[in-house]
């Protein structure tokens, strides 16, 4: 036996060509995390002027849940609570959150897995009204979120729940926000990674200081501002 | 009864039944995770994305502990090398006469690309699913792009481990020979005719010294 590099196979030790199949993936892969979002985006206009059928059309959102299943909520069931530490805690029916003045925010939602839905329009009340309709006291400084899914939490600074892009949402496209996408009420915290915008919204705590939220009990950043949006001096 | 050769040693058998069963709790997860009608069923994320995360960065566990094993090393190397048969092998793809000419040492051309594609896109799904996983310590990575080829070639591979399996059921010797690790004389001469006719690997010397013997 004289290949001791090849050790069985009859006809000559050959070209190692497998082990450059193995390297060419690993170079188109490095390629495809450079330019794929690009092609891709190419590859869809050229598309949708040539044959729009073929785009699909499900808005590239992914479905996300905390637990395994969620109860759905309507119109007679649905109740949003506002308490903590304010002077007049409240809790709306969907009606009454619809009777308050609706405000439209358009936003991209972007998931801190890398998928992103350009330009959502989300409609509903903004969080200041509600906050402001409460009265918070004085030691409140931070807002805590509670879902109606029975685990999920999250939280924001009373000065970041006070912006002007931050929505307590009943429609999103203007239509009915729907169950898997956290209806018939959710957050929409425009200027920060989606999963700030909590679905199935049920419960509104303003508490002294920030309670990390879900994720952020898993590494998540408290602040989920989306880059190039934290405020000056943030 | 017909006279059999050692074609797959029980650590490689091992390693495939291993790397097998992950590959199957990679596939699952995922599924749980980004088709929507699943997740919706399953839910769980914390949970699922765990285990879609460990299992992952176990895939490749395996194949590297096979390492230690002779036979497994060895074929390793007659994965890597491709010579002249195969060129023929993988020019008669394209012929009207398919079978004509197709000779085949221990895997024959069609399965060292595959093995040497597949082993290449675990590790780019390695390497994306790290990014994805560790992405709050790396905010400079490109998550679209990494989430992009982490999504296509997970569809490739599902694609790719689907003509593996079904090339599987299509030829009982064929998974035999990695069941029980021997093959038929016949089938080894029929589908691998450049394997055992100067074979000098040990294993498969063995099987055919001892079938001589009882014979």
């Amino acid at each position: 036996m004289i290949d001791k590099g090849l050790p069985g196979d009859a006809v000559g030790p050959g070209r190692p060509v497998g082990r450059r199949i193995v390297l060419a993936m690993l170079g188109l892969g490095a390629a495809g995390v450079a330019v794929g979002p690009a092609v891709r985006d190419g590859v869809r206009q050229a598309l949708s002027r040539v044959a729009p059928a073929a785009v699909p059309d499900d808005r590239g959102f992914r479905y996300f849940s905390v637990v395994g299943s969620v109860p759905r909520q309507d119109a007679t069931s649905y109740r949003l609570t506002v308490g903590g530490l304010v002077d007049r805690p409240a809790t709306y029916t969907l009606d009454q959150l619809a009777a308050l003045p609706q405000h439209t925010v358009v936003h991209d939602a972007v998931c801190t897995d890398g998928w992103q839905v350009d330009d959502v329009p989300f409609t509903g009340v903004l969080l200041r009204d509600l906050l402001d309709a409460a009265r918070v006291r004085d030691e409140g400084a931070a807002v805590r979120f509670t879902c109606f899914d029975g685990a999920y939490s999250e939280s924001l600074t009373l000065e970041q729940a006070r912006r002007a892009d931050v929505l307590v949402a009943l429609r999103m496209f203007d239509e009915p926000v729907p169950h898997d996408s956290g209806g018939p009420v959710r957050l929409f915290v425009a200027p920060m990674y989606f999963y700030k915008s909590a679905k199935w919204l049920s419960g509104i705590e303003v508490t002294s200081q920030v309670q990390q939220g879900y994720w952020e009990d898993y590494g998540y950043p408290v602040d989920g501002w989306l880059p190039g949006e934290e405020p000056v001096g943030a | 009864m017909p006279e059999r050769v050692l074609r797959f040693s029980p650590a490689e058998r091992a390693v495939h039944r291993a790397t097998g069963l992950l590959f199957l709790v990679c596939l699952l997860t995922a599924v749980a995770l980004y088709v929507a009608p699943v997740a919706q069923l399953v839910g769980r994320r914390l949970l699922v994305e765990t285990v879609h995360e460990w299992s992952g960065l176990l895939l490749p566990v395996p194949a590297l502990l096979g390492l230690w094993s002779g036979p497994f090393r060895a074929d390793l190397r007659r994965l890597d090398h491709f010579a002249e048969h195969d060129r023929r092998w993988l020019a008669s793809l394209r012929s009207s006469d398919a079978h004509r000419g197709r000779l085949a040492g221990k895997f024959n051309a069609g399965q060292k690309v595959w093995a040497s594609w597949l082993a290449g896109a675990v590790l780019v799904m390695l390497g994306t699913g790290l990014l994805l996983w560790f992405r709050f310590a790396l905010d400079v990575v490109p998550r679209a792009g990494v989430v992009l080829v982490h999504d296509v070639v997970a569809y490739a591979l599902v694609v790719v481990v689907a003509g593996h399996i079904l090339k599987a059921i299509a030829d009982p010797e064929a998974r035999r020979g990695m069941r029980t690790g021997a093959v038929r004389r016949s089938w080894a001469a029929r589908e691998h005719a450049l394997w055992l006719g100067q074979s000098s690997s040990p294993s498969a010397l063995q099987a055919s010294q001892a079938a001589d013997d009882a014979a």
